[in-house]
């Protein structure tokens, strides 16, 4: 962030100055040197380390043991050299890292003696730094307070002005103040609720207008360009959006902080580190992701995909060795006096195989279909063909939305909005929709094919149609169908995944990006 | 080995900027673990973040020689480690021919530090003065060449054959860089510090404008900056990278441009931008304003 020793270019700098890491909502808080003193830093760090285990984190026993020789090298005062010293030696993947700041933030921002919970302090806080901030603007409004512990008398209204200030100057100190005086406020906590953080937070945020905050602040930019002549372009308007954006972040973060403060102040920490223990985005459910965790399952994605591109294409150049190439072995043995010592081969071209997608896009199972479609597609370069197919009960081709298009995002949404793909109700049909398929394209599986049918085969108590699936099996190289729905739901309810899994070479479930990926490693 | 090259995360930081390479607290930390740890370092990010600058930048600092190993598919020992120089060997057994040298001694000569064609690990290991090490794009070699790196980054010491075991006369900062092409092996992270540098935040980015072009003005560079961050937040298929950040600015420049509208960025978003669909996007999000964007994207479904 800003260094110490560079002008800031925000202008107030009263402690906001000090560093807060990236993503860094934590801070004044543990100092890891009074655990030291007392020892207890051993068993808290092993704590630390079975929770990351926990968590899903592969971390080693070296691992362990570089983290703890680690931290003896690093001021133990300073939290963020801290962090990163646990980071560098525990944390091997990117993909990892919001874990491990969870975690961290439980294990080490909660305790020590700045950590005060303890409302005095906090009102004595927020009326200090209100008071510098009045000295330092010269406004009159709200001097009278300072005497009385002023955080307690301010009145909402003035809180909200307070934050308006604070947003509008990007005042790190102040802001975090007022997430603390915020969360105190308005978020109601009391010990031992069994409520979750995301309760807390949504009270705290209701209470203080946000978006208000926000169009007021771009209120007061636009008029502010339009005082000195030249009133803001749309581009402008949009940076100065993306600031704001930025700060506001910024204070959700440092609320979202404080209520996890207090809840582990309450609960504890394992209790705590456990409820807030979320799954890493490879193993992030596709039926169940919030949207949030969508987000960052298409971040994931990305990556993905081009590591998976590169595996399959070196795969394919590697995996197997041609035939004999007598012209160049006999060449190659003129350099041995005719012996051919050196037998050469002919390099492998392995035939790219043709896949045909068919995936029930019906809600329940949508966004699986999505990734699917989108993961295929982006490795369409390792296929030689790829066509899809939609259905819900009637079904549709949709391979013309991806050709020419770049950008696969856009064209997996066109499918979901054009597809022409519902018959009679719109609940899913298999048994209909395979029949269509057989009827209109069933001639068009040929020996090179691989049939990949994506759907959960909850059929609405329809006929199932397996014989489709059986002469798709005679016709193609490779039927498969993906499942993401838990095995042990399999053939329950309406669920017929059996009937159709008899005609299929596999039948995978495939729940996470980390099935996903398996599965399709093993396509090639 | 006690005598430590930095004595604090400031000092490596202040160093590093002294050298033109803004490093930020992490950054900083982990070069200064790796010295006192004395571990390599994995760095790992988007491509045209400077994790190959920031080992060039390390070796300017602390005045060391930087030994570079760029990593390929079907790399192999003979490239990265050691060779026998076997013409020069059979040269030798030739020469030997007419006198009467038993074939232990020539045996003895043949395998002997004369024969021995270095490569750059078996060079940073053998170096007396100060080197750095760089291994760039892991990535690239496979999985069952990335053994042949374990020995020297846990041990500093090279096992030859013929030779013995040669260790490291003193113990070289490593660097190790990957695109994440592919996932490495487990015995090959726990082995290294690691580190991911990702963008620079806008305030960084800023600087690291201010330092590396010419005479911009402190306006133009947080327009800059500003404008960088906003279309990384885009769902783009290659964000702008830190040196194409770098390469607009100068443009920028050369035009004469002080002050960036939407006209500006679109035309010259071709620089930021590889590819024609991140473009066209860009370009559409220069011209609308955000909130009417908002109001038009889908929502959840």
């Amino acid at each position: 962030m800003t260094s110490p020793d560079q002008p800031t270019p925000d202008p107030v700098s009263n402690g906001g100055a000090e560093s807060v890491g990236a993503g860094g909502a934590g801070v004044d808080t543990v100092d890891p040197a009074e655990l030291l003193a007392g020892g207890p830093i051993l068993e808290l760090l092993n704590g630390f380390i079975a929770e990351l285990r926990e968590a899903g984190l592969p971390v080693s026993l070296t691992e362990n043991l570089d983290a703890m020789e680690a931290i003896r090298h690093i001021p133990l005062e300073d939290r963020e050299a801290f962090k990163y010293a646990l980071a560098a030696t525990l944390v091997k993947n990117n993909a990892h890292w919001r874990a491990f700041e969870t975690v961290f933030e439980v294990y080490f921002s909660l305790r020590g003696s700045k950590y005060a919970i303890d409302d005095d302090t906090l009102d004595a806080d927020l009326s200090d730094l209100l008071d510098d901030d009045i000295e330092r603007d010269g406004q009159g409004e709200g001097g009278g307070q300072s005497g009385q512990g002023g955080g307690q008398a301010l009145t909402p209204e003035e809180l909200q002005q307070l934050l308006y200030q604070a947003m509008m100057k990007g005042d790190e100190a102040l802001m975090r103040a007022i997430a603390r005086q915020a969360v105190k406020r308005f978020a109601g906590m009391e010990p031992g609720r069994p409520v979750g953080g995301t309760y807390y937070l949504y009270r705290t945020l209701r209470n203080l207008d946000l978006e208000g905050v926000m169009e007021k602040m771009m209120e007061a930019s636009r008029q502010q360009a339009g005082e000195d002549g030249d009133p803001m372009t749309a581009l402008e308007e949009r940076l100065e959006r993306d600031e704001f954006e930025h700060r506001i972040d910024a204070l959700k973060k440092e609320i979202e902080a404080e209520i996890r403060r207090r809840l582990v102040a309450d609960r504890g920490v394992e209790a705590m580190a456990k409820t807030l223990r979320k799954p890493l985005p490879e193993d992030v459910d596709f039926m169940h992701a919030s949207r949030e965790e969508m987000v960052g399952l298409r971040k994931a994605l990305i990556p993905l995909t081009r590591r998976l591109a590169v595996r399959l294409a070196r795969k394919r150049r590697h995996n197997r060795r041609g035939p004999l190439d007598f012209r160049r072995t006999v060449r190659a043995s003129l350099s041995y006096g005719g012996v051919p010592a050196e037998p050469k081969f002919r390099h492998p071209r392995p035939h790219k195989p043709e896949i045909f997608v068919i995936a029930d896009i019906s809600g329940s199972v949508a966004a699986f279909a999505r990734f699917t479609l989108m993961l295929v597609y982006a490795i369409s370069g390792q296929f030689s063909k790829v066509r899809s197919f939609v259905f819900i009960d009637g079904i549709d081709e949709v391979t013309s939305y991806f050709e020419g298009v770049e950008d696969v995002t856009e064209a997996v949404h066109r499918v979901n909005t054009e597809a022409d793909v519902v018959w009679v109700d719109g609940h899913s049909d298999y048994g209909h929709a395979f029949e269509v398929f057989h009827n209109k394209w069933g001639k068009e599986i040929g020996p090179k094919t691989t049939v990949i049918i994506l759907g959960d085969a909850r059929n609405n108590y329809h006929a199932s149609q397996a014989w489709v699936i059986k002469e798709m099996q005679h016709r193609a190289r490779h039927v498969y169908w993906l499942n993401p729905e838990p095995k042990s739901y399999w053939d329950t309810g309406d669920s017929i995944v059996s009937d159709y899994g008899n005609f299929c070479d596999g039948v995978y479930e495939c729940r996470n990006l980390r099935q996903l990926e398996k599965f399709v490693e093993t396509l090639t | 080995m006690t005598d430590y090259r930095f004595e604090s995360v400031p000092e490596v930081r202040e160093g590093l900027r002294k050298v033109d390479y803004l490093s930020d607290e992490g950054i900083a930390g982990i070069v200064y673990l790796a010295d006192r740890l004395q571990k390599p370092i994995l760095v790992e990010g988007p491509a045209g973040t400077g994790k190959t600058q920031l080992a060039k930048s390390v070796a300017e600092m602390i005045g060391a020689r930087l030994i570079r190993l760029q990593c390929y598919e079907g790399l192999d020992e003979a490239k990265a480690l050691y060779e026998w120089n076997y013409k020069k060997q059979l040269l030798r057994i030739q020469a030997s021919g007419g006198e009467g040298d038993s074939w232990e001694t020539v045996e003895d000569d043949l395998f002997s530090d004369e024969f021995l064609l270095e490569r750059p690990l078996l060079e940073a290991i053998r170096a007396d003065e100060p080197v750095v090490l760089l291994i760039d794009e892991v990535d690239r070699v496979e999985v069952e060449t990335e053994a042949l790196l374990l020995e020297i980054l846990s041990d500093y010491q090279v096992s030859i054959p013929e030779l013995g075991t040669i260790t490291a006369k003193q113990i070289p900062l490593v660097f190790l860089t990957s695109n994440n092409t592919r996932e490495l092996s487990e015995a090959l992270k726990r082995r290294c510090l690691f580190l991911h540098v990702d963008y620079p935040d806008m305030d960084r980015e800023k600087e690291i404008v201010l330092t590396k072009v010419p005479d911009i003005t402190e306006n133009l560079a947080d327009q800059v900056a500003r404008i960088v961050r906003s279309l990384r937040q885009l769902e783009l298929k290659k964000a702008p990278s830190v040196s194409e950040t770098l390469d607009w600015a100068n443009t920028l420049m050369l035009l004469g441009v002080e002050q960036i509208d939407a006209d500006t960025a679109s035309d010259t978003a071709n620089i930021l931008l590889k590819y024609q669909s991140d473009i066209a996007k860009a370009v559409r999000e220069f011209a609308a304003d955000k909130q009417g964007f908002k109001q038009f994207a889908p929502g959840p479904k």
